[in-house]
């Protein structure tokens, strides 16, 4: 029994059953790790569009049930919540400007070849990835630079990583022609000229991937500000959630009593918002950043 | 590690350096000429090492000099001395955190978590991938692909959260679940025995779909010719995974196991941190957590440094015999 498909490709070996048999377990293995990856997400998604009573009774298992808005609203008139967005947003923004900056300015010198040193840096630079100064250390040189409870504590000790380092120089050695660059010094055109008009316009992916990986580190961290950040006020949005979700306590001097009530009942609720809210920002440029961060891994792993 | 001057020298003897001169004394010639090209290079390419300053800067004040100031794990720091002016006291805080009775007990914690860890998040990201690449290329292999890698986006304070909501005692669903099965609930983060499966599993949960990227470009790079091979060999696909598939993405699994053992007491300190509660403490203490809490929450900072350089110092140790260790079975290593 011929089908058209086979008629088409006379050299296609059928399928023994045996290889079915174990297609149809891979394709049910994979069907679980989906379920069992998508659930969490979907149950808090769900949770945060019911109504506090039906999310306290524990009724939402799939779907949202009595749906609401409730659990957005109380979260979006919370003031901690709004001030740590604008931090969270203020940090993401000159943090990543400053890394993507330092990363570049580093890696490109570091691509050429006729860079004398240029290996010896690269084993400076590479060394820190594999001893670690510790916690105390660090913190010790923080302080001493006057940086404890300022904007600069997040903006500049993680400013810079390896790894990017690595992948950056990577891209750059294998997507710019050294020849190129020869050419355009030939001309005239200096180092900085030649990486501002040509190096970069080329190297738009390797952009995206930095910014993306440097965003995205900057919106989830939240240790370097527990550590370094005292005032409130200066507290990145995970810092926020940190005290609402976990550690359980919310201001309550400037809350009404009814509202505080209402708090008390819907507390729960109000966490199924903010996990949501915490990972909008995330959530709404991850398709978008999914490509480039597997375009990131990969480059990562070429050796360079 | 080979340095550019060989490349470069070729480069540079359009100037007219005195080569005959050089030649007559060997040793004297490569460190001249060594100094002549890094010269050169400097002429011609300052504005490049102009650029790399700031970010130089940075690796030495916040990477180095912090190597430096760990040598107060060998001193009694106080603030008002500083770092140098401060007393030696040779092993003195080495030697109280080893005589600790918690010594053993965060020894054990980090690394039993660590472990557990790398056994169980190890193999699962290769098998996702060797999964996913059996399928072929359509809306299944996408959607999989797409929600297993969104979770590694998940910022930690967020997923604590989740883990906390998703246990919770009363209103968990798993424990939700647990009622309908007419099993008995339980506070699961409060009991010692489940901390490590629940922080190993829930970074499985995170981290499987991202881990398996790499595996899959390395899926993506075998040679097709060799499972055309195979295929009219009449080899099955479990043949063609453990002959073909498995050796395929050797290097970048031995690569990988690598770092992963050389960070091994570097493990999630953040995630660990959040999970704690009074309960589960006799579990979820491991060193990175007690270094934060002896030496900023309780001010001791020489103490705390020298259990962080105790850490780190084991890391580096492994790094290097994981590394020399693959070097001899594998062919493939760091260095």
């Amino acid at each position: 029994m011929m089908n058209s498909s086979t008629m088409k490709r006379p050299a296609r070996i059928r399928e023994s059953f045996g290889d079915r048999v174990f297609l149809s377990g891979v394709y049910l293995f994979l069907l679980i790790v989906f379920l069992i990856v998508l659930y969490p997400l979907v149950f808090v998604v769900s949770s945060s569009f019911s109504s506090a009573v039906a999310v306290s009774s524990g009724r939402v298992w799939l779907g949202p049930v009595d749906f609401s808005l409730r659990g957005y609203e109380v979260a979006f008139s919370n003031p901690q919540i709004i001030t740590g967005y604008a931090n969270s947003l203020y940090y993401t923004f000159f943090g990543t400007l400053i890394s993507v900056t330092l990363t570049v300015l580093v890696a490109y010198p570091l691509s050429r070849r006729t860079l004398f040193g240029r290996d010896a840096i690269m084993i400076f630079i590479t060394f820190t990835m594999i001893f670690y100064g510790g916690l105390i250390p660090t913190y010790l040189v923080v302080k001493n630079l006057g940086m404890l409870n300022t904007r600069w504590a997040l903006l500049i000790p993680q400013a810079m990583a390896a790894w990017q380092v690595i992948i950056a120089r990577t891209f750059f050695q294998v997507n710019i022609p050294e020849e190129l660059a020869e050419a355009a010094e030939l001309d005239g055109c200096s180092d900085l000229r030649f990486l501002w008009s040509v190096v970069i316009p080329l190297s738009k992916p390797i952009l995206a991937v930095l910014v993306l990986m440097y965003a995205v580190g900057q919106w989830n961290a939240y240790f370097d500000a527990l550590l370094y950040l005292k005032s409130a006020d200066l507290h990145p949005l995970q810092l926020v959630l940190r005290s609402i979700l976990i550690l359980n306590t919310t201001t309550s001097g400037s809350m009404e009593a009814s509202v505080m009530v209402e708090r008390q009942q819907m507390a729960d609720l109000l966490k199924y918002s903010l996990i949501v809210v915490g990972s909008l920002p995330v959530l709404l440029i991850y398709p978008f950043a999914q490509r480039y961060f597997v375009r990131g891994m990969l480059i990562g792993s070429i050796k360079g | 590690m080979r340095m550019t001057q060989s490349e470069a020298i070729p480069a540079t003897t359009s100037t007219g350096f005195p080569q005959s001169n050089a030649r007559s004394r060997p040793t004297a010639r490569k460190n001249n000429s060594l100094w002549k090209v890094a010269q050169r290079s400097l002429r011609r390419h300052w504005q490049l090492y102009l650029i790399m300053v700031p970010g130089l800067l940075y690796f030495v004040v916040f990477k180095y000099i912090p190597m430096v100031n760990a040598v107060i794990a060998f001193k009694d720091y106080n603030v008002v001395a500083g770092i140098w002016g401060s007393e030696w006291v040779g092993l003195k805080h080495f030697a109280m955190f080893f005589n600790n009775p918690v010594f053993w007990t965060l020894l054990k914690n980090t690394l039993v978590l660590s472990v557990y860890a790398l056994l169980v998040g190890f193999p699962i990201p290769i098998m996702l991938a060797i999964a996913l690449n059996e399928v072929r290329d359509g809306l299944f292999k996408r959607s999989v692909q797409l929600v297993t890698y969104a979770p590694y986006f998940i910022s930690t304070v967020v997923m604590v959260s989740m883990i906390m909501l998703l246990l919770a005692p009363r209103l968990g669903v798993v424990n939700q679940g647990m009622q309908a099965l007419g099993l008995p609930t339980t506070n699961l983060l409060g009991r010692p025995d489940a901390f490590s499966s629940i922080y190993v599993w829930s970074g499985v949960w995170q981290n499987t779909g991202y881990a398996a990227i790499v595996y899959l470009a390395a899926l993506a790079g075998i040679d097709p010719t060799l499972y055309e091979a195979a295929k009219v060999d009449g080899a099955t696909r479990l043949q063609k995974i453990i002959n073909i598939d498995l050796p395929g993405i050797m290097p970048v699994a031995v690569i990988i196991l690598i770092l992963t053992v050389g960070s091994l007491l570097a493990i999630g300190f953040e995630k660990v941190y959040l999970l704690q509660n009074p309960l589960n403490l006799g579990a979820s203490e491991i060193i990175p957590t007690y270094v934060y809490k002896i030496g900023l929450l309780n001010a001791n900072y020489s103490f705390a440094t020298a259990v962080g350089l105790f850490n780190s110092g084991i890391n580096m140790l492994l790094l290097v015999l994981v590394n020399s260790w693959a070097r001899r079975v594998s062919d493939y290593s760091l260095w």
